[in-house]
């Protein structure tokens, strides 16, 4: 069995054993169908929105919220709600990406830090930990730099701002496991290292990981918008939140459902992702494992 | 098949392990007897080629296994003897099953990695063993969790474990100690039963005398990190030379004669870093004379068996 393959599985045993659960709450339904239902509308956009989010109509500039633009139309004449559910599409994709590529760097680096200990350790735990100390602004900035601004300095930005929070997480739950009795049964019986951590190790671990995941998704969503609103995000025209916040702060009295409808688009979003990860916690009861990461 | 000689360990400059020798040949069994702290656990270990992870080392002696030195192999070659060739059952039963694998895959790894068996004929050897270690309904254990299982349970999937790459030498280390009594019998005597029926060579870590009466061939009682007496279990326990050992004889329970007491034995093992000098075990020895606190004493043979201990010539006709 390939990495792959375990990887599925482990999230497969995972889904039937917790997210169900965590389903069990008045919370977990309407944060977690909140959520099912927002990846859906980001997934079916196209078919959703009511018109083209780029296409502009100067004459209907800053229109109130009404037939037929619910939400209203931004400076350009642009339907704020189609520009709001494409907007997303960016969002959610931007961090979960960023989410993915930081979490899977980051299980990987201290698993083998967790496992391997020693000056391997050190070293990875130290330059993990410098990531941490730069603000996540400064990072994105550092990539706008080098590959200017769009949604792909966003997403490593975002990957690299999270990726010492997954790291010290997974060394921690490895170093506590490499000494449970059941690695050393393991030992026993002539396993090889990638074996043990790869097999019995990581499947143990996995699962504060991925609520961490989840959570890190509503702040990735934060941190994404942030750098939106500062132009280093998304560029016109594609729709981001954050963005789209931007340039509402213009018409801030004059029109302000331009900039409220992608601010209440993101406080929602980010509510019911941390809400559904408390959730998840309660559900896997895995509260004592996140502490000391 | 086994023979231990002359074993010394050290972590840095302690030395909880010295002088420790025995042998165990196929369909015999040997138990190795003596409190908490005294080194049974780190013997096994040391076997097992361990005690890098534990920050130990190997200072002297051998550790010979069918023909070689165990102590000079590679790890790359001691992973092919752990689990293929020497079996070790662990102490605790409860936390020695990974939580979220089914009981059938973590079998099957064993036979999957040392027999190179595919999973279908790795799965049938399971569900064998299973059966000949009398756990009813073997397919349907392979497909529940450790935490669906009780202790006794638990400790036979780990003997499975341990037997599934057919091994020469099993080590078991005070398999029942977190089981309960009557299920601490069963599994004494499938120990027993696997031992004659397999041919096994059956190292037994103990603290109870009792059990090494009932299923051992030899005995190596063990103090403070060394052999203090070893011999064949009829003459150890008829003749008991060594008082450490009398007093461990002592101590096991008899009879419902309720105006019998419970003994024990007055003290604790001493902890390595104050391992008092000359004989370790004066300090708590209701015979100790001036000459134990100063000679470490030497072994005193007799017929098979030997004690260590300065008055062993004359011990066994008083009884402590």
């Amino acid at each position: 069995m390939n990495v792959s393959q375990m990887a599925i599985r482990s999230l497969d045993a995972f889904a039937r054993m917790s997210i169900g659960r965590a389903f069990a709450s008045g919370i977990g339904i309407v944060a977690g169908g909140f959520l099912i239902l927002l990846v859906l509308v980001a997934i079916f956009a196209p078919w959703i929105a009511p018109f083209d989010y780029a296409a502009q109509n100067l004459l209907n500039a800053n229109a109130s919220p009404g037939w037929p633009h619910l939400l209203g139309t931004d400076e350009f004449g642009r339907d704020v709600l189609s520009r709001v559910i494409f907007g997303a599409r960016t969002s959610l994709s931007v961090s979960a990406t960023a989410i993915a590529i930081s979490m899977a760097a980051g299980m990987t680096l201290g698993a083998a830090a967790g496992y391997f200990g020693g000056v391997f350790e050190r070293a990875v735990m130290t330059v993990v930990d410098l990531t941490w100390s730069f603000p996540d602004i400064l990072i994105a900035l550092i990539f706008v730099a080098i590959i200017g601004p769009g949604l792909t300095s966003t997403t490593f930005a975002i990957a690299i701002a999270y990726l010492a929070q997954f790291t010290r997480l997974t060394r921690a739950q490895i170093v506590r496991l490499k000494r449970e009795t059941f690695i050393e049964a393991t030992i026993n019986l002539g396993a090889k290292p990638s074996h043990i951590l790869l097999r019995h190790l990581m499947p143990n671990a996995i699962a504060p990981v991925i609520v961490v995941g989840m959570l890190a998704i509503g702040d990735g969503i934060v941190l994404e918008a942030t750098l939106g609103f500062f132009g280093l995000g998304a560029q016109p025209p594609t729709p981001s939140w954050g963005a789209m916040m931007s340039s509402g702060t213009a018409q801030l009295f004059l029109s302000p459902w331009v900039i409220i409808f992608p601010g209440v688009a993101v406080a929602v979003t980010v509510i019911a992702v941390n809400l559904f990860g408390d959730e998840l916690i309660r559900a896997l009861d895995i509260r004592d494992r996140l502490r000391g990461a | 098949m086994l023979s231990v000689r002359d074993l010394g360990v050290a972590f840095g400059a302690v030395e909880p392990l010295s002088g420790v020798s025995f042998s165990v040949d196929k369909g015999e069994t040997i138990g190795i007897v003596g409190e908490s702290g005294s080194g049974k656990s780190l013997t096994a270990m040391s076997v097992m080629g361990l005690l890098p992870l534990i920050g130990g080392r190997i200072t002297g002696g051998t550790i010979v296994f069918d023909g070689q030195d165990l102590t000079k192999l590679p790890e790359r070659a001691y992973r092919k003897l752990r689990g293929g060739k020497i079996g070790l059952i662990t102490q605790n039963p409860m936390t020695s099953l990974d939580p979220l694998k089914k009981i059938g895959p973590q079998v099957d790894d064993v036979a999957r990695l040392h027999l190179g068996m595919n999973a279908n004929e790795a799965r049938a050897r399971t569900e064998e063993i299973l059966g000949t270690l009398r756990i009813p309904e073997p397919a349907l254990i392979c497909d529940r969790y450790p935490h669906q299982m009780s202790g006794g349970m638990k400790q036979r999937i780990v003997i499975a474990m341990a037997l599934a790459a057919d091994p020469d030498v099993l080590i078991a280390d005070e398999p029942t100690t977190a089981l309960d009594v009557t299920v601490q019998a069963q599994i004494i005597r499938l120990l027993d039963d696997l031992v004659k029926q397999r041919d096994l060579a059956l190292v037994l870590i103990t603290h109870d005398m009792s059990v090494v009466a009932q299923t051992c061939d030899k005995v190596v009682v063990m103090y403070a990190g060394r052999a203090v007496e070893y011999g064949p279990v009829e003459a150890i326990f008829d003749r008991p030379r060594h008082p450490y050992t009398q007093a461990l004889i002592a101590c096991i329970p008899r009879g419902l004669d309720d105006t019998a007491r419970l003994t024990g034995i007055e003290g604790t093992v001493p902890t390595v870093i104050n391992y008092p000098k000359g004989c370790p075990f004066h300090p708590r020895c209701p015979r100790a004379e001036a000459i134990c606190a100063t000679d470490p004493p030497t072994f005193s043979v007799e017929g098979d068996s030997a004690a260590a201990c300065h008055f062993a010539e004359v011990a066994h006709a008083q009884p402590a």
